[in-house]
């Protein structure tokens, strides 16, 4: 049984088509950020498991029951927004327990889960307070407690954190995460932050006008990237795709970088393809994290490049150097540690272990 | 050229920088004082000349203090002479147009702030449509539709009577009322709507339990404007109705107009403070809260 499970999902407003054919599931206790840049149909996705926006095909079922003509508060889900929109006119106590009300919960039940829920979230001594006289964080442990007297089954949150200031969202991203070990309830959490989605997701759906590019945990998405969307989206500074060929001779795959002789070639061993190359050359994107760009040999699978060193960012625990490589621009992230000069060629690793490799005309990982 | 300017020249244009924001302040003070005591000068006449005896009017001098304050005028403007025929005063037309301006003001504001929510709240096809005929509607003349509403009010079987006016003065009311709120309610987010949906409050439930008790801004400025432009109207009023039936303002220019003798221009002056008090009233007490953003910070940071 999947405590979520969307089916052949397409929802397009007017002309513009904003989802087109989801299909997505979660298993109980899963923590699933559903990652993209804005206009991506994210929001609308979440909107419509919520209930709050109409589908145009396709199904939503939560725990094998079809709810796609079910009301937002028959769904037993719950959802913490953006500008986490408490009622402004009502105090913290009136805004936790209104679900609750409007349900016909009894005097004794509300009163337990507010009781509960409120030593839980540390907001026992703001019940009597109005919404404007909270702090944002405060607003945001409110917004979340009003979720959680609820007891649904799936959490939803909206780009929660997106309003605060970068120190308390570190803080509060920390607390959603231990808020989820505690009760393991199943989330649905959309954010465009990729450091967010890494942190808290148990599993990672990235989407892009409206398709899911890729749907996996956090490492899988962070190492085998499955298509170049992915790979540029994800981490900071993003993936260097180098354009080349690959070219098959013998028994040896060899990467020719664009603009380079033929000898500067690098050996494409022990590289998991996903089918087995048939054509004797492809054009292709060489992929290789910044981080995965060696200043000294570190293992084996390190290859040796020559590259000529352009621009140096230093960002404190690390620089962030651009090289030149073939007329290609490519950045590798360093300790600052490392002494590096500008405008000098320079001995590098790439370490072959870590790379992944797209078709250049599908974009996909092969 | 030296970038260095000496201290004492420093000095020197301090203090001429000095004198010349004196002098504007000096400047702006006087204008607004000017225009001020313009727009004051005829209550003042207005309320001396009520309080003066007709043969003290009659001396000619304008803006004199009245030498005893006198009353009377203004006994005779509220409650009449105490004779028969003839004897028109204010009281009964002022309750008239209290029972006018109530209902019409309570009905035109709350379903202005109704159509608000639903033009802003729960969006449909057509919508934008409906808003802009509603935009319409406070653009049309009024004398361009006394014939029609006139058939109207006859067909409905409410013409001369307080009802009537009621009916009109909330029919036009609600284009300007929709406006009104529903500006307000496009600022107020959609994610409030959402939320409580998701906590099982309806149509209703949201409407009256959210959104409502956070209107309190616009919901002064709407009774502010309706209240003034009701109790102020005199078309409707006059078209509309006539005898016993007719709102103050109609009342007030009868007896301003159709006085048989002496003109008493001290009844008149008293007459027409009274007819315009109640609006100030209505500024005096609302204007306290109509403070802006009572709502900001509430829903975000």
């Amino acid at each position: 049984m999947k405590t979520l499970k969307i089916e052949d999902l397409s929802k397009n407003f007017g002309t513009t088509e904003v989802l087109k054919k989801i299909n997505l599931d979660i298993d109980e206790g899963n923590f699933l950020v559903l990652l993209g840049p804005s206009g991506c149909g994210k929001s609308t996705l979440l909107n419509i498991i919520a209930g709050l926006e109409t589908i145009n095909e396709g199904n939503v079922y939560i725990d094998d029951y079809n709810v796609s003509n079910v009301e937002p508060k028959d769904r037993n889900i719950a959802m913490v927004f953006q500008s986490y929109a408490l009622y402004p006119s009502m105090n913290v106590k009136e805004n936790m327990i209104f679900g609750l009300k409007q349900a016909k919960t009894s005097k004794e039940k509300i009163e337990e889960q507010l009781k509960k829920v409120s030593t839980f979230l540390h907001v026992g001594e703001l019940l009597n307070r109005k919404p404007s006289q909270l702090s944002g964080g405060q607003r945001q442990r409110v917004a979340i407690g009003r979720a959680l007297v609820r007891e649904p089954r799936i959490f939803l949150f909206d780009e929660p954190l997106s309003n605060l200031d970068a120190k308390l969202r570190v803080e509060m991203r920390r607390e959603i995460k231990k808020l989820h070990q505690a009760l393991k309830t199943t989330v649905v959490y959309v954010t465009h932050d990729q450091t967010e989605a890494m942190s808290l997701g148990t599993k990672i759906a990235i989407m892009n006008h409206g398709v899911i590019q890729q749907n996996d945990t956090p490492e899988i998405i962070y190492n085998k990237p499955s298509n170049t969307f992915v790979a540029d989206f994800i981490g900071s500074p993003s993936m260097n795709l180098i354009s080349g060929q690959l070219v098959k001779k013998a028994n040896n795959t060899l990467f020719i970088p664009k603009g380079s002789n033929q000898s500067n070639n690098i050996p494409i061993k022990n590289y998991n393809f996903a089918k087995p190359l048939d054509e004797t050359s492809k054009d292709v994107y060489f992929g290789i994290r910044p981080e995965h760009i060696h200043y000294k040999k570190t293992n084996d699978t390190d290859f040796e490049v020559n590259l000529m060193t352009d621009l140096k960012e230093y960002v404190g625990h690390e620089q962030i150097i651009t090289f030149n490589y073939f007329e290609q621009e490519i950045l590798g992230k360093f300790p600052s540690t490392e002494k590096i000069e500008t405008n000098k060629e320079i001995k590098l690793f790439f370490d072959l272990s870590q790379i992944s490799i797209f078709d250049k005309n599908t974009n996909q990982r092969i | 050229m030296s970038a260095n300017i000496s201290a004492s020249s420093y000095k020197q244009l301090e203090q001429k920088s000095k004198v010349t924001n004196m002098l504007l302040r000096w400047f702006l003070y006087s204008v607004l004082i000017l225009f001020a005591s313009y727009f004051i000068f005829p209550l003042y006449v207005m309320i001396v000349t009520s309080l003066k005896t007709m043969p003290e009017i009659r001396q000619g001098n304008l803006i004199t203090w009245p030498s005893q304050l006198n009353f009377k005028p203004w006994a005779v403007a509220w409650g009449g002479r105490g004779y028969g025929a003839g004897d028109t005063f204010l009281r009964p037309y002022f309750w008239n147009s209290i029972k006018m301006v109530v209902p019409a003001v309570v009905a035109s504001t709350f379903i202005g702030a109704m159509t608000g929510y639903v033009l802003t709240k729960w969006r449909f096809k057509g919508d934008s449509w409906i808003f802009l005929f509603l935009l319409f509607g406070c653009f049309i003349p009024f004398q361009a539709i006394l014939l029609p509403m006139a058939r109207t009010l006859g067909a409905l079987g409410i013409s001369n009577s307080i009802l009537g006016l009621v009916v009109v003065h909330t029919v036009y009311g609600i284009p300007f009322t929709t406006l009104f709120f529903r500006n307000y309610y496009v600022s107020i987010p959609n994610e409030l709507i959402k939320a409580a949906r998701i906590d099982g409050a309806g149509f209703f439930k949201i409407f009256f339990k959210i959104l409502l008790p956070i209107s309190a801004p616009i919901i002064v400025v709407t009774v502010i404007w309706q209240f003034t432009q009701i109790w102020n109207d005199f078309l409707f009023g006059s078209t509309f109705s006539f005898g016993k039936a007719a709102p103050i303002q109609v009342a007030l220019n009868n007896m301003v107009l159709s006085s048989t003798s002496v003109k008493e221009y001290n009844v008149d002056m008293a007459s027409a403070i009274i007819a315009g008090i109640p609006t100030l009233i209505v500024y005096v007490l609302a204007g306290k809260y109509f403070i802006r953003g009572l709502t900001s910070g509430a829903v975000k940071g």
